[in-house]
């Protein structure tokens, strides 16, 4: 499918981040919520970007969101759709758009997550049409 | 304390080269940092302070003072991308107020064209201890589609179009016609940016900065030493900077740090959008140049494509001139990075030195904003102020 035959670059995992990558390994997404502030967080810290707290914790996320914006990459070789995806917890997160018609991606449209291999790291999460 | 009226622009000055195969990148720093003192009318010797931000080679500061032979008492490499040299001249007034030097002397270069580098259609990583990074590279953004992403939502939340973008590209191409050293001179028009190949939705290959070598310098100076030179006198009314970011994931694409940046130096220069006649805004793409005026306080928020459709930002044609020189989009980004251009385009104006064609009659106050970075990430934004004395 278009947007998925591109080769993904592996993200560098660190000891901060290993439980995120850990989860993404079997499919599962985790986000970051702060115990102190309640607020959930995206992209995952040890610390809360909003209150500063080190009571952060991993919470499992529902895999649903709506696209908040995207553009379709023309003039790659093999064009692709890059998105900011508003999870129904709360937090925006960049991503790609993917399994899809890449003409008919549309703002606000309902989407759901899709891990997609990288090349030679853990997956990371796509998402495609609900 | 403020540094309004306490520090003057001195000397200024844009290498003509668009493409340096034949330089290496310290040399077209030193060779910024001669044509600013000649145009001053200093000399290397009277420099003690110096500013350089992320292009300079080596050690930055350290090995561009080293290469030049300055002796310095101040140092300042504050790196915020393309938005650095803005943030400089405002830091260089500060330390001229608190007395940290006299004469402060900030360069840019680079040689992308040179160097065969895929400016905006590569993803570009700064490396795997970026906290960032492992959550945003694999996704393949790239300096065009992060920007894009801005456009598609400023588009579907204000009713923004593309033709209403293409004239921010018009009227750069209107005023780069006069100028000889600006890479494109060919005046285009709404249709040509509009039906030209799609790079990322929905920005057009003619809503692209273009992409040089080169660089530039500017010198800012305590007032005394302003006075005993033979130029025009430019002072530095008021600045701001901000760096927005993701927010903790309450991304919101459709406005930048110029709302912080913005009002911070209208107010510390105790003037109004209204009493600026000209102004020069980083334009890497044209979507940047209308959120940031919205930004800025020229319209309400989502009005741009109304404030910069119709010829309103042409010299001699619109409300509001705006980079007369050609700016990002049609004359010069050198290095990648385009504030310093800003503020040099911003002091020909209040010198009245712009080109005769473009000239800004009765241009006692400018402004210059630039943006770092990326509107879709993180960007530093900053805004100066000058008057004319």
């Amino acid at each position: 499918m278009a947007g998925s035959a591109r080769t993904i670059p592996p993200p560098p995992v660190n000891p901060e981040t290993k439980p995120f990558w850990d989860a993404a390994a079997q499919g599962r997404l985790l986000i970051k919520r702060c115990t102190a502030c309640d607020e959930p967080h995206w992209y995952p810290r040890a610390i809360c970007p909003f209150c500063g707290s080190e009571r952060t914790e991993w919470m499992e996320a529902s895999g649903h969101g709506t696209i908040y914006s995207y553009s379709v990459f023309r003039r790659a070789p093999i064009p692709y759709a890059i998105a900011y995806v508003t999870l129904a917890e709360g937090p925006t997160m960049m991503t790609n758009i993917v399994d899809c018609d890449l003409d008919a991606i549309r703002i606000g449209q309902a989407v759901r997550v899709a891990f997609k291999p990288t090349d030679g790291g853990p997956p990371v999460p796509m998402f495609a049409p609900a | 304390m403020t540094i309004k009226g306490k520090a003057y622009i001195a000397g200024i000055f844009e290498h003509p080269t668009r493409k340096a195969d034949d330089k290496s990148l310290a040399q077209l720093h030193a060779e910024a940092a001669a044509g600013a003192l000649g145009d001053a009318g200093l000399t290397r010797a009277d420099v003690d302070g110096y500013f350089c931000a992320g292009d300079a080679p080596g050690l930055g500061g350290l090995s561009m003072a080293d290469y030049m032979g300055l002796k310095v008492r101040h140092i300042d490499t504050t790196e915020s991308g393309g938005s650095s040299y803005v943030i400089h001249v405002a830091h260089a007034a500060e330390a001229i107020v608190t007395g940290k030097c006299n004469v402060a002397l900030i360069t840019l270069a680079g040689r992308p064209r040179a160097e065969g580098m895929a400016t905006g259609t590569a993803p570009r990583s700064y490396g795997p201890a970026a906290p960032d990074v492992a959550f945003e590279f694999p996704f393949g953004p790239t300096v065009v589609n992060q920007y894009a992403m801005a456009a598609m939502r400023h588009m579907h939340q204000y009713g923004t179009t593309s033709a209403q973008l293409a004239w921010i590209k018009v009227a750069a191409s209107q005023h780069a016609q006069h100028n000889p050293h600006a890479l494109l001179r060919e005046v285009v028009t709404v249709e040509e940016v509009v039906s030209s190949p799609i790079i990322a939705d929905p920005l057009h290959r003619l809503d692209c900065c273009v992409i040089t070598d080169g660089g530039g310098a500017i010198v800012v100076t305590k007032p005394e030493v302003a006075k005993s030179l033979k130029r025009p006198l430019v002072r530095v009314l008021g600045a701001g900077e901000a760096v927005k970011h993701q927010m903790g994931g309450k991304v919101d694409l459709t406005y930048t740090g110029a709302v912080w940046s913005g009002p911070a130096a209208f107010a510390e220069a105790g003037v109004t959008p209204s009493d600026v006649k000209y102004v020069s805004i980083y334009d890497s793409f044209t979507i940047t140049v209308l959120i940031t005026l919205e930004d800025l306080g020229f319209c309400p928020k989502g009005q741009g494509g109304k404030l910069v459709a119709d010829g309103n930002l042409i010299s001699g044609v619109g409300r509001l001139p705006f980079n007369t020189d050609g700016g990002g989009l049609c004359n010069n980004h050198p290095g990648n990075r385009g504030g310093l251009t800003k503020v040099v385009e911003a002091v020909r104006q209040l010198r009245g030195e712009a080109h005769p064609k473009v000239q800004v009659r009765n241009c006692d106050v400018a402004l210059a904003h630039g943006t770092g970075g990326s509107l879709a990430t993180r960007h530093g934004s900053a805004t100066l102020i000058m008057g004319r004395e």
